[in-house]
Formats: structure tokens, C-alpha cells, sequence
């Protein structure tokens, strides 16, 4: 097994490289985390010029009929750069939601400013308390003349602050931990009685606690069949975890060859680096994780476009392999490159830090893993 | 686990215990007292410790030291840390001052040692360059005779809390014809003098704690050299025999297990699945950190029948590095999503953090504590001096 890219494919990746390598090297980045909004609108322009967030959509829906794969070519590249913009987030999340659960007036109203590059988003899914579980879910939607009325926390959202759009899980019914009773609203970030507490994350994002309090919205921004949310958010975070794997794997590559590089000419004690035997060990490990986690992270990606996602134990299986591999690469690479891997103004410490922050989202190794152990079990 | 102590060194650990309950200055009890305290913040129970005599415990009496056992040096080291206070400046207290009390002249003690003790000047470590980490010995500032002075040039890195020092202790090559250990010199320099420049290096977590301080054309006078020319690689040696000692840091992994435990209680409840996990992990590094600090005990022991302990040192800071960089790790997991966010520095209140308070330095503390298994020799060249020196390979 070893995907062989299509001419589209491969022309859809030298056209992120290009682009990567012409606007988005590491002293870019630096700048652009560095700016008061925290991100870059001209890039996120030049993104959707190159046809990058509308790559995966299906050609009816105004997309260019990539799938899976598309993605994960895109975001392999964006790992490599650490690129913050919020693909994942409005292409990846809420474009998902959008295509697979929003009715043709949803598409049609949502996905051609989406592709284009006008509207971002920012999906809020998890709450205080609920760790990683998309089923424990307190906020509340209450049926209000011809629309619902929104009362609760969301906590961690990523992009908030950068949002036109938010998609928010609520109550619709049942209680808290339920399966059923779990709906998606499309909400407005300026609504009113909306309320946002914004901070940067460890790997130069912004997030936002996002509190609604008697937020109205219109019948017309229900997403998806009420009460079914949580079936849509678990086939979402199957195709996020496949986007964020491509995105580990494109880390560890850099991570990799710069510490392959450094290693034959950083000298200590007469000899350079890479001539320690324990030093070179260390590096083929970390060639192997790398190996390893390219290998599953394809697998994962064939897997979800032939089977569709949702319920997939294999999603699980290499959140936490690939995980574990990146966290391992990332560590090495932050030893080996000494003093230097813990300086700000190194590339090194900042793919750490990028990778410590994919661990984390949509659940950590340890989680998957035992997602993964359980599923067995059940099956 | 305790040592079987007399009933006087019991009564002495005791007293300890009630000193710090009793003056351990409120204003220093912070969220992270390593980054959020001031230079006069942090060195408010230095001078509480000075004015009791006990701020340089390793010191023999003679220069200001309070005349302690081994044992009752342990005892106090186990009861200031295990109570969170911040150590006074290894810099001044554990490592120049003993190298100026051995191999310094009659003159630069009286000079330099009462400052140290007594808080006045602040000292700074001017080891590391870049391109010479943990190989010492490749140092490559020079200073070269001229009269009275030595004119230094070189790029000291990696220099922690140079931004407040007085002084700075400095290897420099003063014979570059000669092998690289036996070239180098064991020089004092004053901070302010022409030449010297202080750039700061911002690490991963945010924080402003190392520098980068540059020496152009630094005169410093003769009188500033420790000991002999071209035999401060005994001297460095000799500092960094103490530098290796305290790294066990049982104190500190046992007071960070504690709030790992509660927060683990707070934020996974008994039904997650990865309550139990999470359990299991911190038992087994508490096991960990048990199996370290009977070593340490034995050792203490060992050491107060006079003993050589031989390299334990390096045994201790490649376990004691390992135990905390896995405390802060399990502490920033437990935070779930929350471990996303991270204190802007410098801090301050009005900065947003999401979550609970005892979560918000978990991310800080996670990404700052990757140093631990590269400062003070990396971790590999502390097995390469137990393979060596232990194991005769």
C-alpha cells in the first residue's frame, strides 16, 4: 500500500509548495503570529486563489471534488510550515459539517463565501468538564417561536476571534452525556448576547471561551437533523483527526531533516554530532516513527474515503500512534538540537509546540488509545 | 521517607520547618516564582536567610557558613524544598562563592564573599557559547594580557538571569596554543564594565530567563583572576561537582505530584475511562521519585560516614530531569483542552486565562521544563560520565 498521486494530485501539492515556499517561510510565520490579529488575511486570499479551501468540496457543492486526499496533501504542507491560518477549522470542520449535514439552501448560502475566502469559521464543540467527549454537552437550544434560543459555555474554541461564523453544539433534549438529543447551530459571531474571552495558545493561535446567553437564532440555522449532532460530530472529528495526522506527519519531516542536518555539522568534543553511535540510534528511531506514522496516516485517509467517516476505530488507532510518534520526534529533536531547540527563535521548540497542540486536540494519545482498546471490545 | 535522625538533628529540622512557616515572604508565593517575580522580589528571603546565617549552608564556618553537618545540610535543603520556597541564586550561593572561598587570594574573599552572603551582588554564569554546550572545554573567548588588565572578547550564551547580575563568572582561553582544557582561565567580571552587552533569549514557554552576553574588548583587571592562569578547568570542574548536586529535586517533584494528584481529582471524573490511567501513571511516578530519594538518602548517608559519593550527581539529575519533565507532562495532559492556552509573558492579571487556576501554568511549565535534560551537561554526557567513570567503559 502506497498511495500513488494522481497528475491532479501532485499538481496540487507542488502548487501549496510553491506557494509555502514563496510567502510562508518560518521568518514570515514569525511575523504573522506576531500581528495583533494573529494571522494573515492576505495569505488566507492566496490560499483561496490557489484553489486550496475549495479543494476537498464535491463539485456541486462549488468545490473542486478532492475528497480526503486533497486534504491531506494540504495539510502534510501546512505541517512542514506551520501555517496558522485556520484551514482546519473553516475548511476542515465546519466546511465538513457544512457539506455533509446542511441542506442545498445551507450549502448554497455558506460554501461559495467559505471556498472563497470570506468567511471564516470556528466549530465549538467541547466544554468545561467534558474533556474530549462531544456527547457532554450542557449548553442548551430552547424552541422559540420559529427558531431556538442558545444558553451555555463553550471552552477552547479555536479561531473564534478570527470567525465570521461559529458552529456550536447545544441541547436540544435528553441530559448532559446523552447520544441523542445533541444539535449543530450556525451562529453568528457578532450576535448579539454573544460574548467572547479570547487567548493565544502554546502554539501561536487564538482561542476563545465563547459564552451565550439568550442568543436567538433563526429554525433556518439548524445544521443537520436536530438531536442527531452527536453522530455528526464524531464523522467530523474522524475526517479532522486524518487532517491533523497529515499535518503531524508534514512536522516530523522537517523535524527530522533538520536534525539530521544539524547532527553532521554541530561539532562537540572534536567529533560532530551525528558520529555518536547513541545519537545516531536516536535518529533512526525517530526515522521509524516518521516511517510508521506516513504508512498509517494513508491508510487512515484510504480507509475513511472508502468507507465515509463516523464510528471509525482506525481514526482513533492513529490519533495515538501518530501522536506518540510526533511527541517522540519532537522531543528528540528539541534534545538534540541542545540549548538551541528551547529558543523562541529556533523553528525547532515552535513545531514542539505546534505538535504538543495537535495532541491535544480532539483528544490526546492516551484517550485514543483506549477509544481504540473499547471499540474492540464492543465489537 | 525520612532519615533516622538524633534526637537534636530532629529538633533541628523542626526549627526549619517552623522558620519558613514563619517568614517565607507572602509576596513571593506566586503562580510561577521562577518568571513572575522581580530581581527585589526574588531576593526578599535571600536576605531573610542572611540575617538568620543560614543562607550559605554549604559554606565552611570560617567564611560565613552556618557550621552544618552533612546531614543537617540535607535536612535543610529537604524542608526549604519540600515548603516551595525559591532557592537563593545558585549562581552567587552554590557555585562562585566556593570557587572564590578555595582557590581565590586573601583579598578577592573579602571583597567578593560578604556581598555574596549578604544579597548585594547578584552573580551570573558565563560557561556555555555558542557552538560549546556541554563540551566545556571548547571555549572559545580569549583574553589576552595587557599590563594589569586582560582584554576579553567572546559570546557567552545561554546565561540565566544575566539581565540582573552584578558579576559574571567566566572561563576564557588564555593560552590557545595549548590543549584545550589546559588553556583555559577562571576569570570575575564586572557587569558594568564597557564591552559588556546583555541580549535577551525568549524561550518556548514565553519567558525571558537565559541571555546572550556579548564581551567586546572587556577590560578586567588582573586582580580578577581565580587561582592560577590556564587552571580554571579545575576550578570549572570543582563548580560544576556542586551545580550536579540538588538536581534530584525530590522536593519539588513531591510537591508537583501532590497538586497533579488534585487536579487529576478536580478535572477526571471516577467514571472516565482515564481516571484510571492517570492513576496508574502518577503511582508509577511516585514509585519513580521513591526509588530516587532512598537512593539520595543512602547516599547522604554514605556521605556523612565520609564516603566519596563518586558521580551519584550525574545519577541524580538524569533521574531527577526525567521525573519532573514527566510530572509537567502528566500535568499539562490532565488540563485537557485547557493545556492549549499559555500566559502571555511578561505576565500579568489582566490577560485572560481560560480554566481553573491551578491550570494556568501547567503549559508554561511543560515547555520550560525541556531544558532540564539539556542544561547542567546534557543528559547523555551524564551517562557517557557514569559509562566512564562508574562502569570502567
Amino acid at each position: 500500500m502506497d498511495i500513488q498521486f494522481t497528475e491532479e494530485q501532485e499538481l496540487l501539492r507542488s502548487s501549496v509548495q510553491r506557494l509555502l515556499r514563496d510567502q510562508y517561510d518560518f521568518d514570515a510565520r514569525r511575523k504573522i503570529v506576531a500581528t495583533e490579529e494573529g494571522f494573515s488575511r492576505k495569505h488566507w486570499t492566496s490560499f483561496a486563489e490557489l484553489g486550496l479551501l475549495a479543494a476537498p468540496f464535491s463539485e456541486d457543492a462549488g468545490g473542486l471534488g478532492g475528497g480526503l486526499l486533497s486534504t491531506m496533501i494540504v495539510m502534510q504542507e501546512f505541517g512542514r510550515h506551520l501555517v496558522v491560518e485556520p484551514f482546519m477549522e473553516t475548511v476542515v470542520l465546519a466546511g465538513g459539517l457544512i457539506e455533509n449535514e446542511g441542506s442545498p439552501a445551507q450549502k448554497g448560502a455558506f460554501i461559495p463565501d467559505l471556498v472563497s475566502g470570506k468567511s471564516i469559521w470556528a466549530l465549538g464543540w467541547s466544554e468545561k468538564g467534558a474533556r474530549y467527549d462531544v456527547a457532554d454537552v450542557t449548553t442548551s437550544a430552547r424552541r422559540e417561536g420559529g427558531g431556538y434560543v442558545l444558553n451555555g459555555e463553550k471552552t477552547a474554541v479555536i479561531g473564534a476571534p478570527w470567525a465570521e461564523f461559529l458552529i456550536v453544539s447545544a441541547r436540544t433534549s435528553g441530559s448532559r452525556n446523552d447520544r441523542e438529543g445533541v444539535s449543530l447551530f450556525v451562529v453568528d459571531r457578532h450576535a448579539a448576547n454573544l460574548h467572547l474571552q479570547s487567548y493565544k495558545t502554546i502554539d501561536g493561535r487564538r482561542a476563545a471561551e465563547v459564552s451565550l446567553r439568550d442568543v436567538h437564532v433563526g429554525a433556518d440555522r439548524l445544521l443537520g437533523r436536530e438531536g442527531e449532532g452527536v453522530a455528526a460530530l464524531e464523522a467530523c472529528r474522524d475526517g479532522a483527526i486524518a487532517a491533523l495526522c497529515a499535518e503531524a506527519v508534514g512536522a516530523m519531516a522537517e523535524l527530522n531533516a533538520a536534525t539530521l542536518e544539524y547532527s553532521k555539522t554541530r561539532k562537540q568534543f572534536g567529533a560532530t554530532l551525528g558520529s555518536f553511535q547513541v545519537l545516531q540510534h536516536r535518529m533512526v528511531d525517530m526515522f521509524i516513527a516518521h516511517q510508521e506514522a506516513i504508512s498509517l496516516m494513508q491508510h487512515l485517509n484510504l480507509s475513511l474515503a472508502a468507507n465515509g467517516p463516523g464510528g471509525s476505530r482506525l481514526a482513533s488507532g492513529a490519533k495515538s500512534k501518530i501522536g506518540y510518534a510526533a511527541r517522540f520526534v519532537a522531543d528528540q529533536a528539541v534534545q538534540l538540537h541542545g540549548g538551541m531547540g528551547m529558543s523562541d527563535e529556533l523553528n525547532i521548540g515552535h513545531y514542539f509546540k505546534r505538535i504538543s497542540a495537535i495532541n491535544i486536540q480532539f483528544g490526546d494519545p492516551a484517550f485514543h488509545v483506549l477509544r481504540y482498546a473499547q471499540m474492540d471490545a464492543a465489537a | 521517607m525520612e532519615l533516622a535522625l538524633s534526637p537534636e538533628d530532629a529538633a533541628f529540622r523542626d526549627d526549619v520547618r517552623a522558620f519558613i512557616a514563619e517568614n517565607y515572604p507572602p509576596e513571593m508565593r506566586v503562580p510561577n516564582p521562577e518568571t513572575d517575580l522581580t530581581k527585589e522580589q526574588m531576593l526578599l528571603w535571600h536576605r531573610v536567610l542572611y540575617q538568620k546565617g543560614w543562607i550559605a549552608p554549604l559554606w565552611p564556618k570560617e567564611h560565613g557558613g552556618p557550621g552544618w553537618s552533612i546531614t543537617r545540610r540535607f535536612i535543610f535543603e529537604q524542608e526549604t524544598s519540600r515548603a516551595g520556597t525559591l532557592p537563593p541564586l545558585a549562581f552567587s550561593v552554590t557555585m562562585v562563592g566556593p570557587v572564590i572561598y578555595t582557590f581565590g587570594n586573601a583579598e578577592q574573599k573579602q571583597k567578593f564573599l560578604p556581598r555574596i552572603l549578604s544579597g548585594e551582588d547578584w552573580w551570573c554564569q558565563g560557561y556555555s557559547e555558542p557552538g560549546s554546550g556541554s563540551d566545556l572545554a571548547s571555549v572559545r573567548t580569549k583574553a589576552v594580557r595587557d599590563g594589569d588588565y586582560y582584554i576579553v572578547n567572546g559570546h557567552k550564551t545561554w546565561t540565566t538571569l544575566a539581565q540582573h547580575a552584578d558579576w559574571i563568572f567566566c572561563l576564557v582561553r588564555t593560552d590557545a596554543s595549548a590543549k584545550p582544557q589546559s588553556g583555559i582561565s577562571f576569570l570575575l567580571i564586572d557587569m558594568k564594565s564597557p564591552g559588556v552587552t546583555v541580549r535577551p533569549i525568549i524561550t518556548i514557554d514565553g519567558s525571558h530567563e537565559v541571555n546572550d552576553v556579548f564581551l567586546e574588548d572587556v577590560r578586567v583587571p588582573v586582580a580578577n583572576l581565580i587561582g592560577e592562569e590556564n587552571k580554571g578547568w579545575t576550578y570549572a570542574k570543582f563548580l560544576l561537582g556542586n551545580e550536579r548536586t540538588s538536581m534530584a529535586g525530590i522536593g519539588r517533584s513531591t510537591r508537583y505530584l501532590a497538586r497533579l494528584k488534585q487536579i487529576v481529582k478536580a478535572e477526571i471524573p471516577e467514571g472516565d475511562p482515564s481516571h484510571i490511567e492517570f492513576i496508574r501513571d502518577i503511582a508509577r511516578i511516585e514509585l519513580d521519585v521513591l526509588a530516587l530519594e532512598a537512593t539520595e538518602l543512602r547516599v547522604v548517608a554514605q556521605m556523612a560516614r565520609g564516603i566519596d559519593p563518586g558521580p551519584a550527581a550525574s545519577l541524580f539529575k538524569i533521574r531527577g530531569t526525567e521525573i519532573f519533565q514527566n510530572i509537567t507532562e502528566l500535568t499539562h495532559r490532565a488540563m485537557g483542552n485547557y493545556g492549549l492556552a499559555i500566559r502571555e509573558h511578561p505576565v500579568s492579571a489582566n490577560r485572560f486565562m481560560p480554566g481553573p487556576d491551578y491550570g494556568h501554568t501547567a503549559s508554561e511549565k511543560y515547555l520550560n521544563s525541556r531544558k532540564l535534560s539539556i542544561y547542567g551537561g546534557s543528559n547523555e554526557i551524564q551517562r557517557n560520565i557514569i559509562a566512564k567513570a562508574v562502569l570502567g567503559l
